[in-house]
């Protein structure tokens, strides 16, 4: 036990403080628990080792007592508890290490359900993970309508509620709704519910508002005490469970392609809740949560969701934030689709003037139009108000020359993607803007140092890639030009910041990351189908990894002839690394969306255009050969100092291209399979210690 | 709109109230979440009553500042959940803070600018001790307008007792002994509990609690034990901490209606409002105050001191109480008066008490049919009394 506790040097505990509460009505005295960390509630309570032995003293204490009727568990305000603190992992180096985990955290929250008096639960506050898991173990729950975030999000990571949950909770509330809060909302971006849902779904037996919840939650335990109230609970068990089980797994199997193990396993344990007893149930997640702590998918997770929640809000070779300039108005050049999107974001998170410019007249109508037809079903959906919705029309406006500019502290430019024009718009722009103004371009593979060329004033000049649809995508692609200054850089950076996106440092190299990076991989397995592998063999050659997408899927959302321009210009670049696939260009001549019909049925005269190679590759061959190429694409991009380390890689491929956690992104699975060579990160740092 | 209108008292509820200070039972409490969860009662107990029919939410506090700042009355209102379209005001008479958001939504309801409102007061003494960033004007002392003792309560009360030479430190310390043994009683008869709004508490320390009785009774007080405190603000004085009320934290609520909208929604009106009264006195004898203001409460009333059954006064300092018996010749220990024992017992969060004195009249009419009338009544710092004169919607009427 004390040498779990070594693991986790720096855990902050979470203590659990005993107070006695007199219940309403005379009922008699509640032992209540309070579970807090003493920090305030941006830094949640969690459960380490010492947290967990420190919820032991108190129910040993609470044991060793007769004169009370029940036991209470709640939160520090605003936090229930969050779950297991997870930083001591990585130093955990053996599987009894592992397993002690887990034994842990039954040990004692089971404690709770097998008290000589009732338990409750008062979930005031967010509950995850173990922190959910704990409140499953009581007897019975109330919940706070208030409470924002209930999730079980231990598949997301790569892991499983194995303190209880994938036992209790199946029982409780059945299959289906375990499933989709075990395993399906875990995978869809990590969704959680909030309070009154999770009462809705059975998670608990009372809700009540936040402004009195731990008053009337000590007033309905006196009245359940009292026999006022019965809490009656169907039995699940006696149902059969095999629909919901069979139709995850196919879900699963569709998604992952059983890249990644603990959905797996979550889904074994949730099948093994019907029958199996406590002490089985327990068991099984004590060795799940083993394996899969010693296991190098849930590694790669914490490392992705390190990037994801510290990198990512801390960007490497970012300036000092306090050189950025405050922005009062924007520009955009263009009012095509792209523009469009990104008008409606910059007015709805800056809430400053945004003014698109076009040279036709019916053109910008359009793109003003556009905007204001999504700020209408912003409104229609109830994510703004109406005057929200007035405001944002009001800032969103258009004008045919770039006069309107004059003010703006912000331009950004999304025309066509040729270094001439771009020329000519920035040097149109540069006569009308103030020399202070940044000048944005959101080129998704000029260099914009060419671009800067020329100008008066080239050190304002930053690339600001953002990926479609921009709304959505949380990546953004900040470059450096040859020229750009430390003040550019910063007020760049803090625009991504209020746009709410995650930042990366990008040198001025061709497609800067994830273009470049996607490129290489699309174009080995549409190389490895010019040569006569069968479509349908390469295109699925990589489906072990759980990519979001199969290479020509992602052929088809990107669009044939996008793809097509940037690996032309990539081949311009690169020539030895990059090639231009005839077949390719012969597709987009066809028109056709990709080799896919619109609903991604295969469309056989499309896939003719790939026909005629001779030489083709094994499933297997196809895999190496791609992942290779991108271990040797990133290999070079480091060596040039296109980014500052392999995690800004790995997190633009989670952010921009949806890689998954389980592959840390991509560094950390090269490494593992021994592709990368020598290693890009050191061992431990996204895979178990070796 | 109508001139005059009956107003009755429906319902009246307070927080436990506790001890001011660091190790106080809200030490580590908003004053605004003990409003909050006294107009959340009111509404539990009282469903008959929509929340969109409350028109006016009047809260008394004596600091307004921080927690008790922000309008108390409106934010408390937003914060406890009633719709944004009801109202709300902040209130100040310092100890009769609760007192006039009383009387002052009773002359709205009378003439008819409100059918239902919910007045109260609150004092976190230990969050906003007393004198908390006074200013006063310096003309006070050169122009002689008050004495020097005026602003501190303790020098008033023994001022009060230089006023009454016969009211002795033994007659203070067996009033307040008394009060201490019928807090206590009250409580063993679960005379208290049914209107206390249990709350709860929070300290970094200690975890969750839940407050469900107040913190400053001292059953058991003797006379004996209460002759050896000490005089703090006089040297061989006779006002101690023994026979005067404490520092205190707490808040109190009730609903007060027009008695035809009472009787429309089918609330329970318990106390009808027969007449209210202040008046001044002399600041550095401020606890004389209740005298003037009962005396014309009941002029307007057009009663006389006979015919008040019960007395909810507030117990500042027992030489208050005793003044104002002395001067209508009732008995130290008359049973009309505190039944249920006073502030020196339950404790003065000051602006919150007159709400507390008007929730026990009305409980004690409820097991008094026979009492037709009642009087709560308060002396109030820079030399005021307040009076309510009340009227048992239980009274069974002359047999």
């Amino acid at each position: 036990m004390t040498d779990i506790r070594e693991l986790f040097a720096d855990e902050i505990v979470t203590k659990a403080i005993v107070r006695d509460v007199e219940l309403p009505g005379g009922v008699g005295t509640m032992a209540l628990i309070t579970l807090d960390n003493g920090l305030d509630h941006t830094k949640p309570s969690t459960f380490g080792p010492a947290g967990l032995l420190s919820l032991n003293e108190a129910l040993d204490a609470v044991a060793a007592r007769s004169d009370l009727v029940a036991v209470g568990v709640t939160g520090k305000p605003f936090v229930f508890a969050v779950g297991a603190d997870l930083k001591g992992v990585a130093a955990i180096t053996a599987r009894e290490q592992a397993l002690r985990i887990g034994e842990l955290g039954h040990g004692v929250f089971r404690r709770l359900g097998e008290l000589g008096v009732p338990s409750f639960a008062f979930v005031n506050g967010a509950a995850m993970g173990g922190g959910l898991e704990l409140a499953l173990h009581c007897t019975y729950r109330t919940i706070s309508s208030g409470v924002p975030a209930v999730a079980l999000p231990e598949c997301f990571l790569g892991l499983v509620p194995g303190w209880g949950g994938t036992q209790l909770l199946p029982r409780l509330v059945g299959p289906d709704a375990a499933i989709k809060l075990i395993i399906e909302n875990p995978l869809s971006q990590n969704r959680m519910i909030k309070g009154g849902d999770a009462f809705g779904a059975g998670l608990a037996d009372a809700v009540f508002e936040p402004a009195d919840f731990l008053e009337e939650s000590l007033r309905w335990a006196a009245r359940v005490l009292r026999g006022e109230v019965e809490v009656s609970r169907p039995d699940h068990t006696s149902g059969d469970w095999s629909a919901a089980v069979a139709g995850a797994r196919s879900l699963l199997d569709a998604k992952l392609r059983g890249a990644s193990p603990a959905p797996y396993r979550a889904l074994e344990l949730i099948e093994l809740a019907r029958t199996a007893s406590r002490d089985e149930g327990f068991e099984a997640e004590d060795r799940a949560l083993a394996d899969l702590l010693m296991g190098d998918e849930l590694r790669a997770g914490l490392y992705s969701f390190d990037l994801v929640q510290r990198r990512a809000r801390r960007p490497a070779g970012a300036p000092d934030r306090a050189l950025a300039r405050t922005i009062t108005k924007v520009g955009v050049v263009g009012a095509g689709l792209m523009a469009s999107q990104m008008a409606l974001l910059f007015a709805r998170r800056l809430e400053v003037p945004v003014v698109l410019t076009d040279l036709d007249r019916a053109r910008l109508d359009k793109g003003v139009g556009h905007v204001h037809a999504e700020i209408d079903r912003l409104l229609e959906r109830g994510r703004v108000s109406g005057d929200q919705a007035n405001r944002l029309k009001a800032l969103v406006t258009g004008s045919l020359t770039k006069d309107a500019f004059a003010d703006a502290d912000f331009v950004i430019e999304a025309v066509f993607e040729d270094l001439k024009v771009k020329r000519t718009v920035l040097s149109e722009l540069e006569a009308v803007v103030s020399p202070e103004c940044v000048l944005a371009s959101n080129t998704s593979s000029l260099s914009l140092t060419e671009m800067a060329a020329g100008l008066r004033h080239p050190e304002r000049v930053v690339g600001f890639h953002f990926f479609n649809p921009v709304a959505v995508m949380p990546l953004l692609e900040i470059i450096r030009g040859a020229r750009t200054d430390d003040a550019t850089l910063a007020t760049a950076f803090a625009v991504g910041r209020s746009l709410k996106k995650s930042s990366v440092l990008v040198k001025d190299a061709p497609a800067f990351v994830v273009n470049r990076l996607l490129t290489r991989f699309m174009g080995e397995v549409i190389g490895a189908v010019d040569e006569g592998t069968p479509l349908e063999v390469a295109d699925h050659a990589l489906d072990g990894l759980g990519l979001p997408m199969t290479p020509f899927t992602l052929l088809q959302l990107v669009g044939p002839a996008v793809a097509l321009h940037v690996a032309e210009t990539m081949h311009a670049a690169f020539p030895a690394r990059y090639r231009v696939s005839e077949n390719l260009a012969r597709l987009v001549a066809s028109g056709k969306p990709g080799v896919y019909g619109p609903d991604l049925s295969p469309d056989p005269e499309a896939a003719a255009l790939f026909a005629g190679g001779t030489s083709p590759s094994t499933a297997e061959e196809v895999r190496l050969r791609a992942l290779r190429a991108l271990a040797e694409e990133i290999r070079i991009m480091l060596d040039e100092g296109v980014v500052a380390a392999p995690q800004d890689i790995d997190l633009c491929m989670i952010l921009g291209a949806g890689w998954p956690f389980h592959l840390g992104g991509i560094t950390p699975y090269l490494d593992r399979t021994g592709i990368a060579e020598p290693r890009f990160l050191p061992a431990g740092v996204a895979s178990v210690p070796v | 709109m109508p001139s005059s209108r009956d107003v009755v008292f429906v319902d009246g509820v307070r927080t436990p109230f506790g001890k001011s200070g660091p190790k106080g039972l809200y030490a580590e409490t908003r004053a605004d979440d003990l409003v909050i969860r006294v107009i959340r009662e009111l509404l539990r107990r009282n469903p008959n009553l929509p929340p969109e029919r409350v028109d006016e939410v009047a809260i008394a506090a004596t600091t307004q500042i921080g927690d008790q700042g922000l309008t108390i009355g409106r934010s408390a209102a937003v914060l406890a959940g009633l719709p944004k379209s009801v109202p709300g005001y902040a209130i100040d008479r310092m100890c009769a803070g609760a007192m006039t958001a009383v009387t002052s939504v009773a002359g709205g309801i009378a003439f008819g600018a409100y059918d239902v409102a919910i007045a109260g007061g609150v004092e976190h003494m230990g969050r906003h001790p007393m004198g908390e960033g006074v200013d006063p004007n310096p003309r006070f002392l050169a122009e002689r307008l008050v004495d020097g003792s005026a602003l501190i309560m303790g020098m008033t009360a023994e001022n009060l007792h230089d006023r009454y030479p016969a009211i002795t430190r033994e007659r203070a310390d067996s009033f307040a002994a008394a009060s201490q043994e019928k807090v206590a009683k009250a409580y063993a008869d679960g005379k208290i509990q049914p209107d206390l709004v249990p709350t709860a508490v929070r300290s970094a320390e200690r975890g969750w609690g839940l407050a469900t009785a107040d913190e400053g009774p001292r059953p058991g007080t003797t006379v004996e034990g209460l002759s050896t405190l000490k005089t703090p603000f006089r040297p061989h004085g006779r006002v101690t901490a023994g026979n005067a009320s404490g520092i205190n934290d707490g808040a109190t609520g009730c609903v007060v209606a027009a008695s035809e909208v009472a009787e429309e929604l089918g609330l329970t009106a318990r106390m009808r409002l027969v007449s209210y009264a202040f008046a001044g006195v002399d600041p550095e004898v401020m606890g004389v105050g209740p005298i003037p203001s009962t005396e014309r409460a009941l002029r307007l009333a057009g009663l006389s001191i006979s015919d008040i059954g019960l007395f909810e006064i507030n117990e500042a300092f027992a030489v208050q109480v005793l003044a104002f018996l002395e001067h209508f010749g009732i008995a130290d220990d008359d049973p009309r008066v505190n039944p249920y024992g006073g502030a020196i017992a339950f404790g003065h969060p000051l602006a919150s008490s007159g709400v507390r004195l008007m929730t026990q009249l009305a409980r004690e009419f409820g097991e008094r049919p026979d009492v037709r009338y009642g009087v709560t009544t308060m002396c109030v710092g820079m030399g005021m009394g307040g009076t309510v004169i009340w009227e048992n919607l239980g009274w069974e009427g002359v047999k």
